[in-house]
C-alpha cells in the first residue's frame, strides 16, 4: 500500500512495505542520496533527518510509522542552489575533512538553531553528541554552528 | 629551491602527458594520489595553479583513474604533498617554460619578457593573444620530464601558502558526492558474508531462513567460503546478509586465541629478530639502569561510512569504482587475483568516507569485481555493513615496547635501548607478494600466503616507525621482534607503529626527567641540539604557558609529547591538559608543527587538529577485543571513539618555514598527542599507566597494582 508523506516540502507517495527503513526509502525510492548509512543502529548519526522538525535516525525508522509526516534531508536545507546560512558557515569555517558525517550533523544543527537561535557552546555539543566524526573536525563544526547563530 | 633529485612519483611516471593535458578552458592535472578526507586535491590544485600561473578554478584534477592518472603507489605515509605534489610542481614548471619558449620564438622576443596570467601569455603586461590552449597543439608533452625547469621561489608565490577553501567541501554539504551515491541503471546490489576468522569454513547455513528474511527474491552465489547475496533490491540483500550473519555456522581455520595481543602473549610468540645499533661502540658505561614496558592493544580504523565499490565486467574489460588508497596497485592485484591481464582492468577512484589506513576499500572492490566476473554485463554494487567492518577489516596490531636506559652522572641516557614486539603493520594489496583481499582468501584453493615482512626501515618502517628516538643519544639500540604468525591480517592505521613508539619513548623520557628531578621540557631540550626541533618544542611550551608557573586547578595536570614523524617528516610538539577525578577528561591541547613549506595553512591546521583528536581517541578509548576467536565489537557501543562532548579546546601554531621542503604532516600529530596525554595523566595520578588505552579500568589496575 502506498504511504504518503512530505519530503523536503514535496508530497510523495511511496510503495514500500511498512517495515522499510526510511533511509532505504530516501536513497533507493526517492533518489535522495545525501542521507548516509553509517551503522544501522542509531549510534553514529550519519543517517539523521528531521521528522516534523525533530532530528531522527532514518536507518531504523520504519516508513510505516511516518505516514503523513514531514521529512527534511540535507537536500532540503538549501533552496534553489543557495546554501543555508548554516551550510555557508561550514564553508566559512572549513568544517569538514572526509565529509561523510556532515549531512547528519547539518540536520541536527539545523534543528538546534530552530529551537534555540542563540545556543551556548554546551547546547551545541549536547545536540551534536549523538554524531560520530572520525576525522576530528568537531571544534570546527562547533565554530560553524556558532557562526551561523551570529555569536 | 625544493629538491634536486626527482621525486619518486616522477621517476615512476616520467612522461609529461601522464600529468598534464589542456582541455577547453581548463588544465587537466592527473594524480595517482587520492582524496581520503585530507584535502589533497585542493593542495595539488594550488601547486599546479601556482607554477602554471592559472587560477585554481582553471585546474581540473583527475585523481586515481588508472586509464589516465600516473601510478603513484598508495596515498599513505604523509607522502602526498612531499612526493606527489613535488612531481606536479616540477612538471608544471617545465610545461610553463616549454610554452613560453615557443611563444617567445613566435613573438620574436625572449622568454623572460613574457609572463603568464590566468593562462594567458603577456608581454610587458599586455595580452599577446597567445595562451596555453591556443598553443597546446604545438607543444609535445609526450616527452620525459627533465625536472630541471626552474620552479618559483617562495617570494613569488601567490596561491601556494594561502588557505584556498577545500574544493570538495561544497558538494559534501549539499548532497551526494560519495561512491555510495553513484546511481547506475539496472545495478545489482550484493552483500558478502564475511569469515569470522582466518580460514574459517562455512559449515552450515539455513538458506531458506536467509531467503525468508530477505522478504524479496535474492540470488545466493557461493564459491568455497565466499558467499554473496545479490538482488536488484538493496534492502533484500541487506536483510539477507544480516540473517546469514546470525545463522552461519563456521568451523576450521585459525580463530584468534585467548589472550591475543596482551604484551606477555606477544613476547611469547615466535619471532624473527634483528638489532639496529647507532652511535658509540665503546662499552656501555656503568650507571643507573631504568627500564619500563609499554603496550598498545589492537585498534580498528573505524571510518564512519562503510566501504562500497562498483564493478562491471563487459566484453573482457573489468571496470571498478573504488575508494581505494592505491588505484594502480588495486588494478594490478585485481587482475592477478581474477586471472585477467592488467590492461583488462581499469580502476576509477571515487571518494568514500575518510581512510585512516588500510581499510576495507580494496576488499570491497575485490568482492564487487569477483561477482562482476560471474555476472558479465551487469554493474555490481557492494556495500559493507557496520558489523562487517569491525569483523572483517584489516586490524591495527597490538605491540609491546620495552625501553631501557643507562644513565650517566647527570642522569642523561648514556645508553638507550628500545625493544619492539609486533607483527607487521602493512598487508595492503601486493605487499609481500600477497593479494591480501579477504574475499580471495575465502575462495577454494586461495593462493598460498608468502612470507610476511614489515615495511623496511628505509621506507619508514612499520613496527619500527619512530622507534629510533631523535634525541641526542650517544648509543642507541633498536631490537625488532617481528612476529610473522598471528592469525590476523595486521595492517596500516594512521602512523602504523609510530604513535605507540612515540607514546613509549615520550613516556620514558618523562620517567627519566623525573629521576633527574628536571622539568620534562627542560630535560628534552637538553637532549635536543638541533635548532629546528628545539623551536617546535619551545613553541608548544610557550603557547601553553608551560613555564609560566601558574598553578593549575585541583585535579588538573599537563604533559608534553614530541616527535618528528618517521624521523624525516613534520615535527610536532603537543601539550595536553587533563582533569582527573572519577574519570579522565582531556581539557586542552596546544600543538606546534613545522612542516616546512606549507601549501595550505588551514588545511595543515585541519590535519594537525584531526590527527590530535584521533591520537587522543586512540590512547584514551580504543581497543578491539576478541571473543570466541573473533573480533568482539559489533557496534560502536563495543568500540567507543572520542565524541563531541569529549573534545578538548585545541590551539595550533604552524611554524613558518617556507624555504624548507614540505614535510608530510597528515600523521604527525597523532603520536605526540597521545604521549602528551599519557604524561599529563601520569602527573595527575602520581602513577604511570603504561598499557593503553588509558581507560578507567587500566587506571584502577595501575593504582591497585602498585
Amino acid at each position: 500500500m502506498a504511504i504518503k508523506l512530505t519530503v523536503n516540502d514535496r508530497s510523495v507517495s511511496v510503495a514500500a512495505d511498512d517495515s522499510t527503513p526510511l533511509l532505504s526509502v530516501l536513497r533507493d525510492e526517492l533518489g535522495l542520496h545525501g542521507t548516509k548509512y553509517g551503522c544501522g543502529t542509531e549510534q553514529c548519526g550519519a543517517c539523521m533527518v528531521l521528522i516534523d522538525g525533530e532530528p531522527s535516525y532514518s536507518c531504523t525508522r520504519e516508513i510505516g510509522t511516518i505516514a503523513g509526516k514531514s521529512v527534511t534531508t540535507v537536500e532540503g536545507l538549501s533552496r534553489d542552489g543557495a546554501l543555508s546560512p548554516l551550510q555557508q558557515a561550514f564553508i566559512d569555517e572549513q568544517a569538514g575533512q572526509c565529509g561523510y558525517c556532515l549531512s547528519g550533523i547539518l540536520i541536527a544543527a539545523t534543528a538546534l538553531l530552530k529551537k534555540k537561535p542563540k545556543p551556548s557552546r554546551d547546547d551545541i555539543v549536547a545536540a551534536l553528541d549523538p554524531h560520530l566524526c572520525r576525522c576530528g573536525i568537531h571544534n570546527r563544526v562547533v565554530r560553524a554552528v556558532q557562526r551561523a547563530s551570529g555569536i | 629551491m625544493i629538491a634536486n633529485t626527482l621525486p619518486l612519483s616522477l621517476t615512476d611516471n616520467p612522461i609529461l602527458s601522464q600529468w598534464i593535458a589542456f582541455e577547453p578552458g581548463k588544465v587537466r592535472i592527473a594524480t595517482g594520489k587520492v582524496e581520503i578526507g585530507q584535502g589533497i586535491l585542493t593542495a595539488m590544485t594550488q601547486i599546479a595553479a601556482e607554477e602554471l600561473d592559472v587560477a585554481p578554478d582553471q585546474i581540473r584534477m583527475v585523481s586515481g583513474e588508472t586509464d589516465v592518472s600516473p601510478s603513484e603507489y598508495f596515498t599513505s605515509g604523509s607522502y602526498s604533498v612531499s612526493v606527489g605534489g613535488a612531481a606536479i610542481r616540477l612538471v608544471c614548471a617545465e610545461v610553463r617554460s616549454m610554452f613560453l619558449d615557443k611563444a617567445a620564438a613566435a613573438l620574436g622576443c625572449k622568454p623572460q619578457e613574457l609572463t603568464v596570467e590566468g593562462g594567458k601569455f603577456l608581454r610587458g603586461g599586455k595580452d599577446t593573444g597567445r595562451d596555453y590552449w591556443s598553443m597546446a597543439g604545438a607543444i609535445n608533452l609526450e616527452k620525459r620530464a627533465s625536472g630541471t625547469a626552474p620552479v618559483k621561489r617562495h617570494s613569488q608565490y601567490r596561491i601556494v601558502g594561502k588557505s584556498l577553501p577545500r574544493i570538495d567541501l561544497p558538494a559534501k554539504l549539499t548532497g551526494a558526492p560519495f561512491i555510495h551515491d553513484i546511481v547506475v541503471e539496472g545495478v545489482v546490489h550484493a552483500r558478502v558474508l564475511r569469515q569470522p576468522w582466518k580460514g574459517a569454513h562455512l559449515a552450515a547455513l539455513d538458506e531458506a531462513a536467509v531467503r525468508k528474511a530477505a522478504k524479496a527474491p535474492i540470488e545466493i552465489l557461493r564459491d568455497g567460503d565466499f558467499l554473496a547475496f545479490t538482488s536488484d533490491n538493496e534492502l533484500a540483500v541487506i536483510r539477507a546478509a544480516e540473517a546469514a550473519r546470525d545463522k552461519a555456522k563456521w568451523d576450521g581455520g585459525a580463530p584468534a586465541p585467548d589472550g591475543i595481543g596482551a604484551p606477555d602473549w606477544l613476547k611469547a610468540q615466535p619471532s624473527r629478530s634483528r638489532t639496529v645499533e647507532q652511535g658509540d661502540k665503546a662499552p656501555v658505561p656503568r650507571g643507573r639502569t631504568v627500564t619500563a614496558r609499554y603496550s598498545r592493544p589492537f585498534l580498528t580504523y573505524g571510518s564512519i561510512g562503510t566501504s562500497c565499490a562498483l564493478a562491471e565486467f563487459k566484453d573482457g574489460a573489468l571496470k571498478v569504482w573504488s575508494h581505494t588508497q592505491g588505484p594502480s596497485i588495486l588494478r594490478d592485484w585485481l587482475a592477478k587475483a581474477l586471472n585477467l591481464e592488467t590492461r583488462q582492468v581499469t580502476v576509477f577512484h571515487r571518494q568514500g568516507s575518510g581512510a585512516y589506513g588500510h581499510n576495507t576499500a580494496d576488499d570491497c572492490a575485490f568482492d564487487a569485481s569477483l561477482i562482476a566476473t560471474k555476472m558479465p554485463g551487469r554493474t555490481i554494487r557492494v556495500q559493507w555493513a557496520r558489523e562487517d567492518e569491525f569483523l572483517g577489516a584489516p586490524i591495527s596490531t597490538a605491540m609491546a615496547i620495552e625501553l631501557r636506559a643507562v644513565l650517566d652522572a647527570q642522569n642523561k641516557p648514556a645508553d638507550w635501548q628500545i625493544e619492539i614486539w609486533s607483527p607487521p603493520h602493512a598487508q595492503r594489496p601486493g605487499m609481500n607478494g600477497n593479494a591480501n583481499f579477504s574475499g580471495l582468501a575465502a575462495l577454494p584453493n586461495p593462493p598460498p600466503m608468502k612470507e610476511l615482512n614489515d615495511i623496511p626501515d628505509e621506507r619508514g618502517g612499520g613496527a619500527t616507525r619512530n622507534g629510533i628516538a631523535i634525541y641526542d643519544l650517544p648509543r642507541h639500540r633498536l631490537i625488532h621482534h617481528m612476529l610473522p604468525d598471528l592469525p590476523l591480517r595486521t595492517s596500516s592505521l594512521r602512523g602504523l607503529g609510530a604513535w605507540a613508539n612515540v607514546f613509549a619513548i615520550e613516556s620514558f623520557i618523562d620517567e627519566l626527567a623525573e629521576i633527574a628531578g628536571e622539568d620534562p621540557v627542560t630535560y628534552r631540550l637538553a637532549l635536543l641540539s638541533d635548532p629546528r626541533p628545539r623551536k617546535v618544542v619551545e613553541t608548544a611550551a610557550r603557547m601553553s604557558g608551560w613555564f609560566d608557573g601558574k598553578p593549575l586547578p585541583e585535579g588538573r595536570a599537563r604533559g608534553f609529547g614530541f616527535a618528528r614523524y618517521k624521523n624525516i617528516a613534520a615535527f610536532v610538539a603537543v601539550v595536553a591538559e587533563v582533569e582527573v577525578d572519577e574519570e579522565v577528561r582531556l581539557k586542552h591541547l596546544w600543538a606546534a608543527a613545522d612542516c616546512g613549506l606549507c601549501i595550505n595553512p588551514d588545511g595543515a591546521r585541519n590535519q594537525v587538529e584531526g590527527g590530535a583528536i584521533q591520537g587522543a581517541s586512540f590512547v584514551m578509548k580504543e581497543q578491539v577485543r576478541f571473543e570466541d576467536g573473533r573480533v568482539a565489537a559489533k557496534t560502536w557501543e563495543d568500540y567507543p571513539i572520542l565524541r563531541f562532548s569529549e573534545i578538548p579546546e585545541i590551539e595550533i601554531e604552524l611554524i613558518d618555514n617556507p624555504n624548507e621542503p614540505t614535510l608530510g604532516l597528515g600523521e604527525g600529530a597523532v603520536g605526540p598527542t597521545g604521549a602528551a596525554i599519557g604524561n599529563a595523566l601520569a602527573r595527575a595520578l602520581g602513577k604511570r599507566v603504561r598499557d593503553l588505552p588509558l581507560t578507567r579500568d587500566k587506571i584502577m589496575d595501575t593504582l591497585l597494582k602498585e
